[in-house]
């Protein structure tokens, strides 16, 4: 199928569960890109897929309740993130090992609650794997506001975010309220993966949150570059994903996440390269994307080291 | 000792950092017992003591991070969580995630994020601060520069500005000759010591015998408890102060190390003499 024959068969009315089901996977890779830049440069890829197993519990009840899957997701999963956030404060215990024992425990309440449920292996498949069909128009909006209040908060606490992820004590001595930032940063990730869950699938939505930032990381060491490239590379894999599993009928979320694969490959591949077959590393890119007031130390200085 | 007390320093109204019978428990173990130490506005003070010895947490208390279980320490004559703004902390390097995708400049100014309060933006005064900062350091030409690719001693540098960006009457550093060559080493207690000329008030901590004696005002030697407060030429002439504080018995190379400084000390004294 050309893409062409992709784009008729978007706006095709028969096939009205296409769009929906495109906008949501391109809107939870574009929150998924930028939540997962955090989750990268902090080291919490585990975190990630903690909150991923753990909002299974959510979507089971939800789904044996027949309500809203988006919200009984949010609900689980920012109820495992106040856990793990709350138990981490016992110092004998690292976060990981609590983070351990909340997330499997939560992913068997929601393999015990859905068994419970007629019609269970195949919801089940659906949950795990992801599925573009069934897709209410509810969710659509539930998922666009939620991604749009996910990025709010993180452009408005991006400062704070930041000096926590750069160093936690000078943070606190700073009189940063560190375990609530955590706690945020914790939910603001469950938020990502629950609206990102429907499309991708409760197993592989670590690959949107991770991969993309992670490949963005290969590419810059600045990090509004990062922050916008990443999300890029998830939209861009979650279109391409889409066509390629409606046109070749294979699973989407699988698609994506091999196509994100594929990129950080390559661009892991082309670092090995000859540094200076590539841009360098963000050299002129300083200034943008910052406040405006932010000035641009000596810029002349190295423009002139160039001409030399 | 008498004439160090906080009570003292307080009368003048100097005392930036006051600490008066301080006693921290972690957990139930009890790290310091019973410290009083002052410093002054244009002082510089390093307090040295063996690993475990407190000295991190004698910061932290400074800071407002740990309660002490007796006693009382003030910052600008304020609980120290209410005179946060007045300290800046610089922490050990390894604190720092220096592999993060950040610039030298966005690094400082982080170290403006409690001043500016929970989501607010900096404008041109913050800026000019990290500025100001970075060219005390002599850091300027590095502003754009990836944390990750700096240097050690440009990391302490980084770290330095950091603290130093919202102009505190109290600077806190931790350790940080640890690691440092020692022409880098010597670059930083120069700041240190302009600094405290400048009029801010300096603590520092160090396990670096030479380190301590160079450049400090007072030396502070703390094991558990202070053992001994005095200037370096007083302390180099009280080799049993140091064996208690680090716990070392005569034969250490620690006092081979102190006599060969407090030798070289009395040379240097005495040169600046004649």
């Amino acid at each position: 199928m050309s893409p062409i024959d992709f784009f008729y068969d978007l706006i095709n009315p028969d096939l009205a569960f296409l769009p929906k089901a495109l906008a949501v996977a391109v809107m939870s890779a574009v929150v998924c890109g930028v939540v997962g830049c955090h989750v990268v440069l902090r080291g919490m890829a585990f975190i990630g897929d903690a909150v991923a197993h753990a909002v299974f519990p959510g979507l089971a009840v939800a789904f044996v309740l027949a309500g809203n899957l988006v919200l009984g997701g949010i609900v689980a999963g920012v109820l495992t993130a106040v856990l793990v956030a709350v138990f981490s404060q016992n110092r004998r215990l690292k976060e990981d090992s609590v983070i351990g024992v909340f997330f499997v425990a939560a992913f068997a309440l929601g393999v015990v609650v859905i068994s419970r449920a007629p019609g269970y292996a195949g919801s089940l498949q659906q949950f795990l794997f992801g599925s573009i069909t069934g897709i209410p128009d509810s969710d659509l909006w539930v998922v666009g506001l939620t991604g749009a209040a996910t990025l709010a908060t993180l452009f408005w606490l991006h400062k704070e975010f930041v000096a926590t992820s750069l160093d936690r004590e000078s943070a606190r001595a700073l009189g940063l309220p560190v375990f609530w930032l955590d706690l945020g940063l914790y939910v603001l990730v469950t938020l990502a993966v629950v609206i990102s869950v429907q499309t991708i699938g409760n197993i592989l939505v670590l690959a949107l949150l991770v991969t993309p930032a992670a490949t963005a990381r290969l590419l810059t060491d600045r990090l509004a570059v990062m922050m916008v490239a990443a999300p890029l590379i998830g939209a861009g894999a979650a279109l391409v994903g889409l066509y390629l599993s409606w046109s070749l009928d294979l699973p989407t979320g699988g698609v994506i996440v091999l196509l994100l694969t594929a990129a950080f490959v390559l661009v892991w591949a082309s670092r090995l390269l000859p540094r200076r077959a590539l841009a360098g590393p963000g050299r002129d890119s300083a200034g943008r994307g910052r406040a405006a007031a932010r000035p641009r130390f000596h810029s002349e200085a190295i423009d002139l080291g160039g001409h030399t | 000792m008498g004439s160090d007390s906080p009570e003292r320093l307080n009368e003048g109204g100097r005392a930036v950092l006051a600490v008066e019978g301080l006693a921290v428990e972690l957990g139930r173990r009890r790290v310091l017992e019973g410290v009083d130490l002052g410093v002054a506005a244009g002082e510089l003070v390093t307090l040295v003591g063996p690993n475990g010895a407190g000295k991190t947490t004698l910061l932290r208390a400074a800071l407002g991070l740990v309660k002490p279980v007796a006693g009382r320490v003030s910052v600008a004559g304020r609980d120290p969580a209410a005179g946060r703004a007045a300290v800046g902390y610089v922490p050990q390097r390894h604190e720092f995630a220096w592999d993060f995708p950040i610039a030298v400049a966005d690094a400082v100014m982080t170290g403006l994020v409690g001043k500016l309060g929970l989501g607010r933006r900096p404008g041109r005064a913050e800026w000019q601060a990290v500025a100001d900062a970075l060219a005390r350091v002599e850091l300027a030409e590095l502003a754009d520069r990836p944390v990750g690719q700096l240097s050690g001693g440009q990391r302490q540098r980084v770290l330095v500005a950091r603290a130093l960006a919202p102009s505190p009457a109290l600077l806190l550093a931790d350790e940080p000759f640890t690691g440092l060559d020692l022409p880098t080493q010597g670059v930083l207690s120069a700041l240190f010591r302009g600094l405290a000329r400048e009029g801010r008030a300096v603590l520092m901590t160090t396990h670096d015998l030479l380190a301590a004696l160079d450049g400090s005002d007072r030396l502070a030697l703390l094991n558990r408890t202070l053992v001994a407060v005095g200037t370096p030429a007083e302390l180099a002439a009280r080799p049993q102060a140091w064996t208690e504080a680090f716990e070392v018995g005569p034969d250490s190379p620690l006092l081979r190390a102190l006599a060969g400084a407090a030798a070289t000390g009395t040379a240097a004294g005495a040169a600046v003499a004649v």
